[in-house]
């Protein structure tokens, strides 16, 4: 039975019994009866026409089924792969949005693009079979960097779109922070590069599909991080299955980092063609596949200027983004660089005025979308990162600068100049916090101590705020969402007074089977153990948007709170009838309904067992069962934030950096579970440190070839690359979320690059060095003492 | 992965046979590089050749002036060996940083070696320490073993039985492992014989290398400083996306100093 285990506990996850006795259930273990392989065949070419494909050779290949390409997409009329976010220019011209056929047609436009689906009884015959395929390619040079994509002369992805340019995006008060400037007593200027990710989740992605003429209906098992909105996409605009004949399944997944947030052409073409074959169709994306194919994140170049006055006010921020789409629009490409980017800018700075133009590119590499963060990592980039340029500049101490422009605690809710209204928040707080935790007070001691052993300490700064629990639908539909961002859930109180709830929000790593048991532990006063959360399949829950942009406690967890509070509801009616006492006088606490000021009561479980045995019951005015539902809509996002200090050492010798010290002080809200705030928070950190110091995805300009293609050439972040973290949380509660949190998922990520760039800068700028880009690799840290303007003192 | 047959034979000389008779077949060691390259089809042999059960190819001998390793033994028994520990510390050592412990448990020295990676770190300690590849047919010096990438003396149908190694005065070898990989971006092995010293490099280019003036310099005064101020010519070095081929000649004399101060502590 166990006992309530309610907010603020730390219970072990109730999933990681299944995941570390390996009795997961993700979408490569799943067999269907008959079930046959599909294997893609995908451009070698970063650019190219395509003139013909020869299926024969591979059709006469033993054991193939079938061979599928743009041609037969085409000739059944299927749809285009469509973009969720319809952004427009300042005079309001919609973006270009050409067509992103689900197989290539006529053209392909990144390595990794789709030309062919083949289909056969075996893995190896279908590989084999693909071999066979002849494609005949007219290769034309490819353009994979933004600056070089809008140059004049750039090859061009699309007749009609001239210099690769699908949005010219822009946010804020142009001529006032032009006014500003002309005031300026200081300009601080910077010039960046957000590099290039990939998310590598640790399952590869992987999708199964199945046509059951007897029921007319299709299923398709995905990883994926949001099925029912993939059951609308492909179902409503791509393959034009009601959304009754389409289930959609996303089981286990083995994490998402936005990668699997989108809705693919490998999900439409495989349940396009299980139907044709009339057999399951069941494919698993190996690693290298996953590199040319998962979406990538960032990838940006940035101008910044940022104007103060004499004592170290900001009074205007200039930001000019070029940011790379890649080949075609995803799902929420376009709306990463722009809505999740400018309104970000204004930080946790009172700067009263900021404009932000963003050149939305096609380049010949993977689609960029989302991943982990954003938009609001490459945001709090250039932010922090200039923050720090212009204290240098000005010979202001950088944690005092900071300060000189917070927004203090009582000025909240604060409107900044760029749409987002925070509701809550305490930076001054966060930062008090982490300068004691961080010890900052002796890195003086421990700088001098690196010196003697010939290496230069630094301490690096980043106090941010993000902008996450995506979102009041109204605003979004403002900014170019073709959707809502609700979400819903479905408390089930079973006779016996077990609970499963049914929610649209999807688990892939972030514990919600925890979190959410022990909300409702806590909200109906069951035992945690008697709770189960059903997600991931669009026959049992009832609808949802899935799990992204720090949204399931905050817009899920919400409508789950909703959803129980009208169970305690409909329960008191119950217990009223009950205990022939009136509504109003019946309390509901800690499990028990009673009649206030009495000793009279019933336990939730009898509340339960009456409304499915409703021998005594009201029938006249209240329908027997115990279950509710509630969507919900927030009406703000929440904006969690805080302050994280990095401590590197670099070896000047080699240029390796050395992350010795990290420390964060965050405010998430209110925290369900420590333990998995927690582990949110180094997770999310590791990923920030390795954009900062370690993963970088290179194209080849020219071929568009991958050349960090393997986890052998891309680096991502280990173990022995982390110090031991110091992560603790100052919260405020949001103002509007039903229990105050706020969401902690990206912060991680969002904080840390800033923050550890800022102290690889520290560490060498007795050389003169002001900004290192990422990653700062050991090369990079070595040309740049090359280049220093002094002597390497250590040597 | 293609099919292909597998066989498993229990002496050297039915080894050497199916090797030459099956055309384009492979021996298969550690499989640590061979197999990845057969799962993604970059390769597809006929017929794989399973070492393991061929008798004498797997440990460690102790022959006085000399330790002798056999091809089939793993890089994780050469680490934890006592023997090489004791004699050849700088040894012990390499085969320690060698990729992850499961790679260790299963990656052998004689596939290593007859692979050449560009990049592997055994490569530098055999030349380093002027070992001796004994194969199926001959003895081969690690002089003339290596032939740049991926190349080796070993003619068709020639299989590395041991690997002897003269123990040094002193020895030590340090490596700059590339971020992503592990391997050697830049690896650098000293050896310090009653006759002088040797220096061999790998990671740096497209295969392991030895630097005379180093050698001269150490031979003159075995420690660190004796070869600070030289510098590596860039000609023939790799770049890449991890390292541009001045990095890679610099980090050449870092590592080279790093070893030395390895082999003397
Ligand atoms: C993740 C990972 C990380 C690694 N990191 C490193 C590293 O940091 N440093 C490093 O040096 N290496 C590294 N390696 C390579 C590893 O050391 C391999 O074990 C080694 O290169 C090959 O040994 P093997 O026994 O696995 O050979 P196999 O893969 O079985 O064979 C390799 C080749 O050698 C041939 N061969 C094998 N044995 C013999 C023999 N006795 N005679 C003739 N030919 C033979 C085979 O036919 C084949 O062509 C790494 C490998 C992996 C997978």
């Amino acid at each position: 039975m166990g006992n309530v285990i309610g907010i603020g506990a730390s219970p072990k996850r109730k999933e990681d019994q299944r995941f570390l006795t390996g009795r997961g259930n993700y979408v490569s273990d799943i067999k269907r009866p008959g079930m046959t392989a599909g294997v893609f065949v995908r451009s070698p070419h970063g650019h190219a026409i395509l003139r013909g494909i020869d299926k024969s050779a591979a059709l006469a290949s033993p054991g193939v089924i079938a061979v599928l390409t743009g041609e037969d997409a085409a000739a059944d009329k299927l749809g285009s792969l469509p973009c969720g976010w319809g952004i427009s220019d300042a005079k309001g011209v919609p973006m270009k949005e050409p067509p992103f056929p689900m197989l290539a047609q006529g053209k392909v436009r990144f390595v990794g693009d789709m030309v062919a689906f083949v289909v056969a009884e075996t893995p190896a015959q279908a590989s084999a079979a693909a071999e066979l395929l002849t494609v005949d390619y007219e290769v034309l040079p490819s353009v994979v960097g933004v600056l070089e994509a809008v140059r004049p002369g750039a090859p061009q992805l699309f007749d009609d779109v001239p210099n690769n340019l699908c949005c010219d995006w822009e946010l804020g008060d142009k001529a006032a922070v032009e006014t500003a400037f002309r005031k300026a007593a200081h300009v601080a200027k910077l010039s960046l590069v957000n590099n290039r990710l990939i998310g590598n989740p640790m399952e590869p992605r992987a999708a199964i599909a199945e046509y059951e003429p007897g029921t007319d209906r299709f299923t398709l098992w995905t990883t994926s991080q949001f099925p029912h909105v993939v059951r609308f996409l492909m179902g409503a605009l791509v393959l034009n299955i009601p959304q009754h004949k389409l289930r959609v399944v996303a089981p286990d997944v083995g994490g998402g980092f936005g990668v699997k947030q989108f809705h693919y052409g490998e999900e439409a073409v495989i349940t396009w063609a299980a139907k044709r074959v009339m057999r399951p169709i069941k494919w698993v994306a190996s690693r290298s596949e996953g590199y040319v194919s998962d979406r990538h994140g960032r990838d940006h170049v940035t101008e910044a200027e940022l104007a103060l006055d004499e004592t170290g006010k900001f009074l205007a921020f200039r930001v000019n983004t070029l940011a790379n789409m890649g080949g075609y629009l995803s799902t929420f490409g376009p709306n990463i660089p722009t809505n999740l980017y400018g309104p970000l800018l204004g930080g946790v700075y009172t700067t009263p005025a900021i404009y932000c133009n963003v050149k939305v590119v096609f380049t010949n590499t993977v689609p960029v979308d989302a991943y982990r963060g954003a938009g609001r990592p490459e945001a709090t980039f250039v932010l922090e990162r200039i923050v720090d340029v212009a204290a240098s500049e000005m010979g202001i101490d950088r944690v005092e600068i900071r300060r000189r422009n917070m927004i203090p605690k009582e000025a909240y809710p604060y409107q900044t100049p760029v749409l987002v209204q925070y509701d809550s928040g305490d930076p001054m707080g966060c930062l008090d916090g982490a300068l004691v935790a961080a010890d900052v007070k002796n890195f003086g001691i421990r700088k001098a101590e690196s010196a003697r052993r010939g290496k230069f300490r630094g301490l690096g700064y980043s106090t941010y705020v993000e902008a996450c629990g995506l979102a009041p639908s109204r605003f979004a539909g403002r900014l170019g969402a073709r959707g809502g961002l609700y979400e819903s859930a479905t408390v089930r109180v079973h006779p016996t007074g077990q609970v499963t709830v049914m929610i649209g929000t999807h688990n892939h790593g972030q514990g919600h089977e925890t979190t959410f048991a022990q909300i409702v532990s806590e909200k109906l006063g069951v035992a945690f153990d008697n709770v189960d959360i059903v997600f991931g399949d669009t026959d049992r829950v009832q609808f949802g948007m899935g799990t992204y942009g720090s949204r399931s406690l905050v817009v899920g967890g919400a409508a789950l709170s909703k959803a129980t509070d009208k169970v305690v509801a409909k329960g008191k009616k119950i217990a009223a009838h009950l205990l022939e006492a009136a509504e109003m006088d019946i309390q509901f606490e800690a499990g028990k309904f009673s009649v206030a000021g009495t000793d009279r009561m019933k336990t939730f479980e009898e509340i339960a067992g009456a409304a499915y045995v409703p021998h005594d019951y009201p029938l006249e005015v209240l329908e027997p069962g115990l279950e509710e539902q509630a969507y919900y809509d927030p009406v703000n996002f929440t904006y969690p934030g805080g302050c994280h200090i990095a401590e590197v050492e670099v070896d000047p010798e080699t240029g390796t950096v050395t992350l010795v010290n990290y420390t964060a002080v965050d405010d998430v809200g209110t925290v369900i579970n420590p333990m998995i705030v927690e582990g949110q928070l180094h997770g999310g950190i590791v990923q920030g440190v390795g954009q900062a110091l370690y993963e970088n995805a290179v194209y080849d300009e020219g071929s568009g070839q991958l050349l960090s293609g393997s986890l052998m050439d891309y680096c991502m972040p280990r173990a022995d690359h982390m110090p031991m973290m110091n992560i603790s949380t100052h919260s405020t509660l949001c103002t509007h979320t039903p229990m105050g949190v706020k969401g902690c998922g990206e912060v991680g990520t969002i904080g840390s690059p800033a923050a550890v760039i800022n102290a690889v800068v520290d560490a060498l700028s007795h050389l003169g060095v002001t900004h290192v880009d990422m990653p700062a690799t050991p090369n990079r840290i070595w040309r740049l003492l090359q280049n220093a303007s002094l002597p390497v003192a250590a040597e | 992965m293609k099919p292909f047959a597998y066989h498993q034979p229990d002496r050297i000389p039915d080894a050497a046979k199916l090797l030459t008779s099956i055309e384009d077949s492979k021996l298969v060691a550690g499989g640590m590089t061979l197999i990845p390259t057969l799962k993604q089809r970059l390769a597809s042999p006929p017929a794989l050749i399973d070492l393991s059960k061929l008798g004498n190819l797997k440990g460690i001998t102790d022959g006085g002036a000399t330790i002798t390793i056999g091809a089939m033994t793993p890089h994780a028994v050469v680490a934890a060996s006592k023997l090489v520990q004791g004699k050849i510390p700088g040894l012990a050592a390499l085969a320690s940083m060698i990729g992850d412990p499961a790679v260790r448990i299963r990656g052998t020295i004689g596939g290593s070696v007859a692979n050449n990676d560009p990049a592997a770190d055994y490569p530098a300690g055999v030349l380093g320490l002027g070992a001796t590849v004994v194969t199926s047919t001959r003895e081969i010096a690690a002089d003339g073993f290596f032939r740049g990438l991926f190349e080796t003396a070993l003619e068709p149908g020639e299989i590395i039985t041991a690997i002897r190694f003269p123990v040094p005065l002193k020895a030590g070898y340090a490596k700059f492992k590339a971020p992503a990989s592990r391997y050697a971006l830049v690896g650098v092995f000293v050896a310090k014989f009653a006759d002088g010293v040797r220096v061999a490099v790998t990671g740096a280019g497209s295969g392991v290398f030895r630097v005379p003036p180093m050698e001269d310099a150490l031979s003159r005064s075995f420690d660190p400083s004796a070869i600070a101020a030289i510098k590596i010519d860039t000609e023939g070095l790799t770049s890449d996306i991890h390292a541009e081929a001045d990095y890679r000649a610099h980090l050449v004399t870092v590592m080279a100093k790093r070893a030395v101060d390895a082999a003397l502590s």
